[in-house]
């Protein structure tokens, strides 16, 4: 039968032909009639106090219809910034963030002022001629000073530059593991800073309706209904006289998760010049302003036996908060919890210090504290074993949780719900030919040259996630995930999901599942996402891989629910009691009497009509929640093979190998996508991409993709991808999620290969991203 | 002071005043509507508004619209015909070669012009040649999958390799 194929099969993307032939709809391709453009002025200094602005001369300027500044909003926008207390609930200090600053900017590209206009260029050339008078002041910019007694402040206003310290309660013997130790290594580990660079950058068209108090807000997020709460609330409007629809988006990554400052201006606006406004972001204001990822570095010592026996470790995380707390931005310690990664500790303790700077906001990127948790992590176990000469694999193998351990309460009560973590490593061993890569290596080593074999052996948590844990960490609204499922008269299927879709392919595997649980076509079930006037009251939106682990389940739920009510009248139809019938392959039948029955097509139609049991209400639709009991646990192997030019010191992956476990697969077509991209992204981490501001002005110098470097298809290996399938036991569908994976992962099997590589020259760590500059520079000092 | 500008955009002729200074990718989106050419950058790196310039791969922010005066331009729109997809866009559905779709237009457009001078490429000559467009999402693999399944079918199908050929009509 091949509706019992949908879910496992590789089924072309719905999405792909209106994306193909350049019928999407992004945000730049919507606009409404009188629609005026703003254009925002942007501090150009990092630190600073604002003296004046004169706006006489863009007033003047052709097509201008209004110049504001922060006075303009202050009666028209409540509240300050929105900051979850995520995985840390204590704060220091956060500071009050209001969208368009007013007496003080903290980072360069703080707005200032905005213009409206009648064409986009003619807001853009009034922008320039406002005046902005400044005083200058000190700008906090190197982590380890901002925490010095007598360092500058970010904001004049605070007590000091520490957003937040605080140590996790682990078990209380780490201090016994290290006293057993035969040996102890020690590493600072740095985490670049990153930015998100979606191929689409932001953007808002607003338009208030004032007669009928009506907000309609077309924007490029991950997240509509949290940006339709947040901005509603701001604005002094019901959540249910907000609309926000999120069209086609062209990649977030995380940076279209958190509401920005534009997403309340742009809105407001439209309100104070009673026509749509419409803001669309430059690539330039997009790696300046979108938050940015990691951020942090790491000190770390770890205890263990001359054996390989790993005992304990002791972290501190140090995370460059940047002027103000993103909305998600203390997730990121979540880092802490993970470090212990796939392995058995006596203990771990942990403690994270957020430190506010004049740089642009951190928030989650991809992966969000998971992917520092398993550079940290598979970085120390390496140095571990060259400390004690031993295989990497082997002193993996040692410390692995093993199978019949799940499920596993780690260091920090996270349990653990299921793995095999040898079994992905056997496998990307074969892949790798790993005896063969050794003896390479020796040979390659003889004739002076640098090759390195690498591993990461990762493991993740994902699917947010259980209300217990979520809505302490949101600050009341918890992760779950809402489905609903509409049947019409006519048989067609609406699904309505609470996640978005931005390169998911959710339109594409969500009506799988659908179609196979409902044995209807796959054609007749149709997935729709991103308008919140569209579906249940509350959705959730999609990052932390969240959306079939959470989502899906939602979906299956709901769909149970229609299938329950459908069986009750097919009982009804068929004269038979409720627990006789039977439903198989999309029909309903006694059973015993296969060939008396009712499709679901049939049932679906009876339901509007008149002869229902007693009691049921017409029409054939459900909704459902899913708060799922656990996170989920995918894991792999990978493994990156780097030769390093002995002369200029650029690194080169000649293999890279990945085999990784999300359990169940519903279009593996699309799983191995997102394992492709997740690689690239951490690659770039590894060997490309950092954010680079001026240590002592605090200018970014990395404001466009000249100097922000992103991996081209030419930069790119050519990768061997295959699975593991352990089912979670989290849910009925025994899924994880995959979309972070491959970025979790790669950093550290990359940098552990260049250290491979370069440990005959003595050296042990290297960080990112580790450019032939880098390299080259490590190579020439340790020849000395 | 506007400026009279007629172009040919996908077989069909167009007469427009324009600014100066007005860029051809915003001619094409905001003056005649084709939205399916994109903007990623202000630098001219990412390759997101890739068209066809009388046959050649331009990228479309990097000219000015008064430029392309009697010029024969082809733009994501004009790549399907009769309701048949381009070789080259089947090839990128066949084959995964986009997630979120934004970069998607200009790639495909690269990989026309790269087809029509190098009807056979190598992994790395595709590659290379790709490699004024990027992507954030699919890691490249599933692109250059695309460009060579595109390649196969183009070269055993010479019809539909006249429709790449033809560049600008």
């Amino acid at each position: 039968m091949a509706v019992t194929q949908l879910v496992g099969s590789k089924i072309h993307r719905r999405e792909d032909p209106r994306l193909i032939t350049g019928h999407g709809h992004y945000i730049d391709d919507f606009t409404r009639q009188g629609t005026a453009y703003a254009a925002f002025v942007r501090s150009p200094l990092a630190h600073a106090r604002i003296k004046s602005i004169d706006v006489t001369d863009a007033s003047k300027a052709p097509g201008v219809t209004g110049v504001y500044t922060a006075r303009d909003f202050k009666s028209l926008l409540a509240g300050t910034h929105p900051a979850a207390p995520a995985f840390v609930a204590e704060k220091k200090f956060v500071p009050e963030r209001f969208p368009i600053a007013e007496k003080e900017v903290c980072y360069q590209g703080e707005i200032v002022a905005a213009v409206l206009a009648e064409t986009k260029a003619q807001a853009a050339d009034a922008a320039g001629l406002i005046q902005v008078e400044y005083d200058e002041l000190p700008a906090v910019m190197d982590l380890e000073k901002a925490l010095e007694k007598n360092s500058p402040k970010s904001h004049t206003d605070g007590p000091d530059n520490v957003c937040w310290d605080f140590t996790y309660t682990g078990p209380d013997i780490t201090e016994a593991a290290f006293k057993e130790a035969d040996v102890v290594v020690k590493e600072r580990i740095l985490q670049n800073r990153l930015a998100p660079v979606p191929m689409e950058p932001r953007g808002v068209l607003a338009e208030f309706e004032g007669f009928d108090k009506k907000l309609t807000i077309w924007m490029s997020s991950q997240n509509p209904h949290f940006i339709r709460l947040f901005v509603s609330g701001a604005m002094g409007l019901k959540e249910s006289q907000v609309r926000v629809i999120s069209p086609d988006v062209g990649g977030g990554f995380g940076s279209k998760i958190s509401p920005y400052p534009e997403d309340y201006l742009v809105p407001t606006l439209s309100r104070l010049a009673e026509r749509p406004v419409k803001w669309i972001e430059t690539r330039t204001e997009s790696i300046q302003n979108a938050t940015h990822g990691r951020g942090q570095f790491y000190d770390c010592e770890v205890a263990a036996k001359k054996d390989g026996t790993l005992l304990g470790m002791r972290v501190v995380q140090y995370l460059d908060v940047g002027a103000y707390h993103g909305t998600f931005g203390a997730f990121q310690p979540v880092a802490c919890l993970m470090a212990g990664g796939a392995y058995k500790w006596k203990g771990i303790s942990a403690r994270t210090v957020g430190v506010l700077t004049n740089r642009v906001p951190t928030d989650p990127y991809r992966g969000a504290g998971r992917p520092e948790a398993t550079h940290l992590v598979e970085r120390m176990v390496d140095l571990v074993a060259l400390e004690l000469k031993m295989d990497p694999v082997d002193i993996r193998r040692k410390n692995f949780i093993q199978p019949k351990d799940f499920p596993f309460t780690q260091s920090f009560g996270l349990v653990v719900d299921s793995g095999d973590y040898d079994k992905a490593l056997d496998k990307a061993l074969e892949h790798a030919g790993y005896a063969e890569l050794r003896k390479k290596q020796a040979e390659l080593r003889k004739q002076g040259r640098y090759m390195g074999i690498g591993f990461s052996t990762w493991i993740e948590l994902c699917g947010f996630g259980p209300s217990a844990a979520t809505a302490p960490a949101t600050g009341g609204i918890a992760l779950v995930e809402s489905a609903q499922v509409r049947v019409t008269p006519t048989g067609s299927v609406l699904v309505y999901t609470g996640t978005h879709s931005h390169g998911q392919g959710h339109e594409t595997t969500f009506p799988q599942i659908v179609a196979d649980q409902l044995g209807v076509p796959y054609e007749s079930v149709e997935l729709r996402h991103g308008d919140t006037a569209e579906g249940t009251a509350f959705g959730y939106g999609t990052y932390g891989s969240r959306s079939l682990a959470v989502g899906g389940v939602a979906i299956s739920r709901a769909v149970g629910k229609v299938i329950d009510k459908s069986k009750k009248l097919a009982a009804h139809m068929l004269e038979a009691a409720e627990e006789d019938v039977v439903f198989e392959h999309g029909a309903f039948h006694v059973k015993g009497s296969p060939d008396k029955s009712k499709a679901f097509g049939e049932v679906a139609f009876a339901s509007y009509g008149m002869s229902l049991p007693e009691g049921m209400e017409q029409g054939l639709e459900a909704v459902a929640y899913f708060d799922p009991p656990n996170l989920v646990w995918p894991f792999g192997t990978h493994i990156a093979v780097v030769e390093i030019d002995a002369e200029t010191g650029t690194p080169l992956i000649t293999k890279y190998v990945a085999v990784d476990d999300c359990g169940n697969i519903i279009n593996p077509m699309i799983v191995d996508g997102q394992i492709h991209g997740g690689i690239v992204q951490a690659i770039g981490q590894a060997l490309y991409e950092e954010v680079v501001y001026d240590d002592d002005s605090g200018q970014l110098k990395t404001g466009t993709m000249i100097d922000y470097m992103l991996p081209s298809a030419n930069e790119i290996p050519t990768m061997i991808i295959d699975k593991t399938i352990t089912p979670s036991p989290t849910n009925e569908l025994g899924v994880k999620g995959i979309g972070e994976a491959g970025t979790i992962a790669a950093s550290a099997a990359v940098i552990n290969a260049i250290c491979d590589a370069l440990s005959p020259l003595g050296i042990k760590h290297v960080d990112m991203p580790a450019t032939p500059d880098r390299l080259w520079k490590m190579m020439k000092e340790a020849r000395q | 002071m506007k400026h009279k500008v007629t172009t040919t955009v996908n077989g069909r002729q167009h007469e427009r005043e324009v600014e100066p200074r007005l860029l051809l990718v915003h001619y094409l989106r905001d003056e005649l509507g084709l939205t399916g050419t994109h903007i990623g950058c202000d630098t001219s790196q990412c390759g997101a508004c890739t068209i066809l310039v009388d046959g050649k791969a331009v990228k479309s922010c990097t000219m000015f619209a008064v430029q392309a005066e009697g010029r024969s331009l082809t733009t994501i729109e004009g790549m399907a015909k009769d309701g048949e997809l381009h070789p080259i866009q089947q090839a990128f559905w066949d084959e995964h070669g986009l997630q979120c779709g934004y970069c998607t237009p200009g790639f495909i457009m690269a990989a026309a012009y790269l087809l029509d001078q190098n009807p056979n490429p190598t992994e790395d000559e595709i590659r290379k040649g790709l490699e004024g467009n990027l992507c954030r999402c699919t890691g490249y693999v599933n692109i250059v999958k695309a460009v060579q399944s595109a390649a196969k079918t183009m070269s055993t199908s010479p019809a539909k390799k006249a429709t790449v050929t033809a560049g600008g009509n």
